[in-house]
């Protein structure tokens, strides 16, 4: 049972939360405007990564906020949680990246 | 002494011989002592038969001590008190113990399916998936017949008398297993401050010392554990938990550990509430965790090494010094390692006779075989024990000499008589938790065995269960693992010192996998790998053979490892003999799978409190006790309890819901609608949102205006739908369905915060809070105009779908002119607190009217005779608005959440599924619920289905039954009949209609 802190009220058990799918997903602003296939990207395709996936978390039996998990799909290690209205730091992945790139 | 135990020692052991005890085992009387196992005592009491194989039905007896016993599986008590499939070697023996061998039906002694055993050659590797294939009708009776001869034992007939209960616990560090390593890291934690729980499976702590052991700090091995236990339990924060198996290491350091609380023979209150707690389920949040939980001890691999008298070393010591239990009079010891060595010492401690120590490594042992020589015992190195005599009981050994070449054939150079075979083909890591937590194994070629590699959450392995071997190196392993947890933990860390213990070096291991006989290995007689399951050496090369490379689909088609054991003690044979035929290094073939749990666990004890009334929270409603006062049948919606139909003297379901339906299309009903969801829903943006979420124009609503709305999933298919009012410019009331409620606040909730931020919205839950009374029918204003009602009700005054705030009765409430029959009706939403109180009122009120309350079951007609649908009854999730020819709800002036889903190409089919109304041709057939919709009868299987029947009911006020359908492109489909088939019927012809039954034209409600 994983072990998730929420940005308000702390480290709490996994049964206090519900999951939210992929987070970062925005809803296109003139829905209307895309095609069939730019809408189901939308609707139905998610990254599904092995490794670093940042996911929608919302306390539910806490204080019914959402926020956001930087969470390892394959060790289920959390890197942290942050909450919406924050700037998210750099992905581990990413991050790691860009260092090889720089060195 | 008590009588008749024959093999009992005069003296010695960890047993009260002053608490002399009876038990029964398969219905024989037997004596023990307290301190005994279920399995000690039988040993004493020279019981060498407890089961017959799972396969080959061969006579089997205890081959080990502890979780690794594959064949010593007991079923103890019987009725509701049974407990099937518990280890004999973990059963503490108690007065009166009554138990049974599960393994070996219908008696141990005399077995119908041991005639198989000659036919082993049709019963090898795959012969479930060979054997019980054809026909498929026979299926059934083959399962049953495997299942009995399997003899897993028999199931509680009834409720469980035993109480379990759930505590959740966090810790520093959790230690698992309480022998030398444990013990060590628990006080090294505990000294440096830390909270600490130390968790081991047995009843007393020391895990191998009770066994084994030698002086630590020059006392015996026993005394330092009382003294290490002693000073851990009077430190306030160190919890010790015996018999307490941790059996489940899952995500974020979350361990399970399954507790015996007390014995059987403890529990005698009758009455539920005060029994003791049986056993007891923690729930453990470490920081850090330490696994000392030891290893198992493999046994060897050669011909008929599963006749009774065949037993692991280890297990052999165990019983002679922990129980005072001599297994044998005359054994043989035969190992590829040093440890059974002590075996061979205890053995002619105790009185044996060692007619010899059969070694397969040419050098023999290290220091220790000069303590044995001394004692006289024969030494026998580069030897093997191929073939062991005895059906029931081994009487003799066949010695052979060891080329080294498992796949060879040899000759039997020597026979020994004995009545006892120990054998240690090595030891194996428990590596269980470290694997479920998903730390990586690693092959040690020279320890011959996994050892716990590359954690993966926040534990460390220590003692044997690291691949230490002697007590010092376990010692000192465990104060090793005990200090880098207070380093983890940043905690100061006390000096300890490491215990002193004699050290005698040891000769290495040996690769020692199949041994070889005097056939080649697929004539030779039965080597077993496991015994549960009767998996032998030509077993697994068959399934090579027969093309199975990977160890997983050998596991499963020989059925390798998949007893109640788990393979405990025959997966790392099982993987070295399937490396050796498949050619491979060991770590190529790999290990298998471990998952929760480590050891059975009851039932009672995953479930906790959580049965009976507590299983699952009940709601009710503020008219509850009223309902139940009317003699109204419950109906579950979720977790709530809603009165299904209110019968009148002897009226059945059918009649109390005609009676109930035509009061309200004639005269007055009411109904207790409370469970609805209800939100409030305010803010400046309150309009915005709403717009954004519901499919209709929700800014065209006027304050005091009611709406039908519809909420869509991004999908475009119905997701919920309710009565939606407009209570002030910037505050709206919202229904739910009863089921949907919780969902759609969440799913609300997650659209503001997650994408539109910047809306100010207040979303507050009042499904609690208030009551809502469904009044409906013809009478219904009447009824309320009666009863007092400070605004006009007038049709002109008091339009359909609006609402407006009012007192009734002198209560203040909420009044929504809406309803779900089409009738004239009204919802007053009410203070729940004030809820009995009105309902009452109105009941006496409407005396004159003969209100008639109803149930869900009304409910669910009168809305059906109107073509209603109910969300999540007549769809399910594949729906759409317009599928349900909702068309008219659906704005082209704003954008809403699902709209662009309604024009994605399926979404435009013509043939999609939409909903219609059937009547029955012959006009009295109610349709069943669920049946499948064909074109026609008599036609070729598989008949193609063109919908099916979401609602069907008998309609009082139409005389005759109705039913709502999703047909394929039904719509356009009118006058054109189907035939509604549903298994053991006859198909009923059945014509599409307009689902809109009664009044059509909906002017009963506009009255
Ligand atoms: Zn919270």
């Amino acid at each position: 049972m994983l072990l998730i802190e929420c940005p308000w009220c702390g480290p709490r058990a996994e049964t206090e939360f519900s999951h939210g799918g992929e987070a970062g997903i925005t809803r296109p602003a003139n829905p209307d405007a895309l095609s069939d296939a730019e809408w189901a990207d939308y609707l139905f395709y998610r990254s599904n990564p092995r490794g670093a996936h940042r996911e929608l978390w919302n306390h539910a039996r806490g204080c019914r906020r959402w926020f956001v998990v930087e969470r390892d799909t394959v060790t289920n290690r959390i890197a942290g949680s942050f909450r919406l209205d924050e700037a998210l730091p750099v992905p581990a992945s990413a991050a790691g990246k860009q260092a090889e790139q720089g060195d | 002494m008590a009588a008749g135990q024959a093999n009992r020692l005069p003296e010695g052991g960890r047993i009260d011989r002053s608490r002399p005890l009876r038990f029964s085992f398969n219905g024989k009387s037997y004596a023990g002592y307290a301190g005994d196992t279920l399995a000690s005592a039988l040993l004493a009491n020279g019981v060498s038969l407890v089961g017959r194989s799972f396969k080959l039905r061969r006579p089997r007896g205890i081959v080990g001590g502890g979780a690794e016993e594959p064949n010593a599986v007991m079923q103890l008590g019987e009725g509701a008190a049974a407990r099937p499939n518990l280890l004999a070697t973990q059963v503490e023996l108690e007065p009166g113990l009554a138990a049974r061998g599960t393994r070996g039906w219908p008696s141990t002694r005399f077995d119908i399916g041991a005639a198989l055993d000659g036919f082993g050659r049709i019963l090898g590797a795959g012969f479930y998936y060979k054997t019980f294939k054809y026909p498929r009708a026979w299926w059934k009776l083959y399962e049953h017949v495997i299942r009995r001869a399997a003899g897993f034992g028999k199931a509680p007939d009834s409720p469980d008398p035993d109480r379990y209960e759930h505590r959740n616990a966090h810790c520093d560090v959790l230690v698992a297993g309480g022998g030398p390593a444990g013990l060590m890291a628990a006080l090294m934690a505990a000294r440096a401050g830390a909270r600490v729980i130390l968790a081991d499976d047995d009843v007393e702590f020391g895990g191998s010392l009770l066994v084994g052991g030698d002086a630590i700090d020059g006392i015996p091995a026993m005394d330092w554990v009382a003294r290490v236990v002693a000073e851990l339990r009077q430190m306030p924060d160190c919890r010790l938990l015996s018999r307490g198996t941790v059996f489940g290491y899952h995500d974020h350091n979350f361990l399970t550990i399954a507790q015996r609380c007390v014995r059987e023979s403890d529990i005698a209150a009758q009455d539920q509430a005060r029994r003791p707690v049986a056993e007891r389920l923690w729930r453990v949040r470490a920081k850090r965790v330490v696994l000392a939980q030891g290893a198992f001890e493999r046994p060897l691999v050669f011909c008929n090494n599963d006749r009774p008298g065949v037993m692991l070393a280890t297990a052999v010591s165990g019983y002679i010094r922990r129980h005072a239990v001599l297994p044998g009079r005359r054994a043989v010891v035969f190992t590829n390692n040093d440890s059974a060595y002590r075996t061979a010492i205890d053995l002619a401690g105790a009185g044996a006779e060692v007619a010899a120590i059969v070694d397969s490594r040419p050098g023999g042992a290290g220091a220790i075989e000069q303590r044995v020589k001394e004692l006289g015992i024969p030494v026998l190195p580069g030897h093997v024990v191929s073939d062991v005599s005895g059906r029931r009981r081994v009487r003799g050994a066949g010695i052979a000499r060891w080329t080294g070449e498992p796949w060879s054939t040899v000759e039997i150079t020597l026979r020994i008589d004995c009545d006892l075979v120990a054998v240690s083909g090595g030891f194996s890591p428990a590596v269980h938790l470290h694997s479920q937590a998903g730390g990586k194994l690693e092959w040690s070629e020279s320890q011959l065995c996994f050892l716990p590699a590359e954690a993966r959450q926040s534990h460390d392995s220590a003692g044997a269960g690291n691949g230490r071997q002697s007590t010092g190196d376990c010692l000192a392993d465990g104060l090793r693992a005990g200090t880098a947890a207070t380093v983890e933990l940043g905690l100061s860390r006390p000096e300890i010192e490491i215990p002193a213990t004699e050290e005698v070096p040891a000769a290495p291991i040996e690769a020692l996998w199949r041994v070889p006989a005097v056939k080649d290995a697929d004539r030779c007689p039965k080597q077993f790998i496991d015994f549960q399951n009767d998996a032998t050496v030509a077993d697994i090369r068959l399934a090579v053979r027969e093309g199975y490379r990977n160890v997983e689909h050998v596991k499963r088609y020989t059925a390798l490892g998949f007893g109640t054991d788990q393979g405990k003690l025959g997966n790392i044979n099982g993987m070295a003999i399937l490396a050796d035929a498949l050619g491979k290094p060991i770590p190529e073939v790999g290990t298998t799978t471990f998952r929760p749990a480590y050891t059975p666990v009851r039932f009672g004890t995953v479930a906790g409190e959580s049965v009976g009334e507590l299983y699952d929270p009940v709601r009710k409603t503020a008219l509850h006790e009223w309902h139940e006062a009317a003699g109204a049948p419950m109906e579950a919606v979720g977790q709530w309890h809603r009165p299904w139909y209110f019968p009148r003297g002897g009226e059945d379901l059918h009649a109390a819901v005609a009676r109930e339906c035509l009061a309200v299309r004639n005269s007055v009903g009411i109904m207790d609608a409370s469970t609805l969801g209800k939100i409030d829903v305010r803010g400046p943006d309150a309009v915005n949102f709403l717009e954004r979420v519901y499919t209709h124009n929700v800014g065209r609503m006027k304050p005091g205006r009611c709406a039908y709305g519809i909420l869509l999933g991004e999908d475009g298919m119905v997701m919920d739908d309710g009565v939606m009012a407009r209570l002030a410019e910037d505050r709206f009331y919202l229904t739910t369905t009863t089921g949907g409620a919780a969902h759609v606040l969440d799913w609300l909730e997650k659209w503001l915060q997650t994408e539109w931020p910047e809306l100010e919205v207040y979303l507050t839950s009042l499904t609690e809070q208030f009551s809502t009374l469904a009044v409906a029918g013809p009478n219904s204003r009447k009824l309320l105009e009666k009863l007092g009602c400070d605004i006009p009700l007038d049709r002109e005054s008091f339009p359909f779908m609006h609402v407006r705030t009012a007192t009734l009765a002198g209560i203040p409430v909420s009044l929504f002119r809406v309803g779900f029959s089409g009738e004239l009706a009204f919802e007053i939403n009410i203070g729940s607190q004030f809820a009995l109180d009105l309902w009452r009122k109105l009941m006496d009120a409407g005396r004159e009217f003969d209100i008639t309350p109803y149930g869900t079951e009304t409910m669910h007609v009168l809305r059906a005779e109107k073509g209603f649908v109910i969300v999540g009854h007549d769809t399910d999730g594949s729906v759409t608005p317009v599928d349900l020819g909702m068309n008219w709800l659906l704005s082209r002036e704003k954008d809403f959440l699902g709209k662009r889903s309604l024009a994605r190409p399926d979404c435009l089919r013509e043939d999609r599924k939409q909903l219609v109304g059937l009547l029955s041709r012959d006009g009295c057939t109610v349709i069943p619920e669920g049946a499948q919709l064909i074109e026609r009868t008599g036609q070729a299987t598989p008949v193609p289905m063109c919908g099916h029947v979401t609602s069907s009911y008998p309609s009082a006020s139409l005389g005759h039954p109705i039913a709502l359908a999703l047909v394929t492109g039904g719509r356009g489909r009118k006058g054109e009949t189907l035939f509604a088939a549903s298994p053991g019927r006859e198909p009923t012809a059945v014509e599409i209609v307009s689902p809109a039954f009664y009044d059509p034209g909906g002017e009963r409600q506009h009255v």
